[in-house]
């Protein structure tokens, strides 16, 4: 069981890290917004796993909150690239 | 290993492995509007996925109830998010691919002067 959860944690990491490397990269408000959300709920598939590899389920309320930051931001930069422009 | 524990292991692998296609995507396509066609769609499943196989796994029925909540509110928000996303980019000018091959709005977008 601990080999399947440190194998899905490298996974995280990884594409934690390539949305990151996006986020830098970037191009255009846009791709940095895309690449922040992914990034958040990566984190939150983070979180999942390691509630499941303690059983305990302190930290699932952390779950909700970000899934709904994730939302509420990528919302409201979306209309301020509208009002601002691409770059 | 009992068997919650292995199909719960399959859940969670699975999942984790679309969160890194997803991460993949956005490194791989080469505009704005495939990346986010990329990331939003695996990403929602992978969370669906990762929330299915933990909550076999947690000890308390009310963290199951938190864990599809997660999934549930992702699966409502996450198409709302990229087409904002989406919209808001081609309205401020993102220039598309050089692959793309069709352009509907082309034509209105010229006429708004953007």
């Amino acid at each position: 069981m601990s080999t399947v959860i440190t194998v899905c944690l490298a996974m995280l990491g990884a594409a934690g890290l390539l949305c990151v490397v996006r986020l830098v990269r970037g191009a255009s408000l846009a791709d940095r917004v895309v690449a922040l959300d992914t990034l958040l709920i990566v984190i939150v598939m983070g979180i999942a796993v390691s509630a499941a590899r303690t059983g305990v389920g302190t930290f699932l309320d952390l779950l909700i909150v970000a899934a709904l930051i994730a939302f509420i931001g990528t919302v409201t930069v979306a209309r301020h690239i509208e009002q601002r422009g691409a770059r | 290993m009992s068997v919650a524990e292995i199909v719960a292991s399959v859940f969670l692998l699975v999942g984790c492995a679309f969160a890194l296609l997803a991460a993949i995507g956005l490194q791989q396509f080469d505009d704005v509007f495939a990346r986010i066609h990329a990331a939003t769609k695996a990403i929602t499943l992978g969370l669906l996925l990762v929330a299915i196989g933990a909550s076999l796994l947690v000890d308390q029925r009310g963290d199951v109830v938190k864990l599809l909540l997660a999934a549930c509110l992702q699966f409502v928000t996450a198409p709302v998010a990229a087409h904002m996303v989406g919209r808001s980019a081609y309205r401020a000018g993102t220039e598309l691919s050089p692959k793309t091959l069709v352009d509907e709005l082309a034509e209105r977008r010229r006429e708004r002067g953007a």
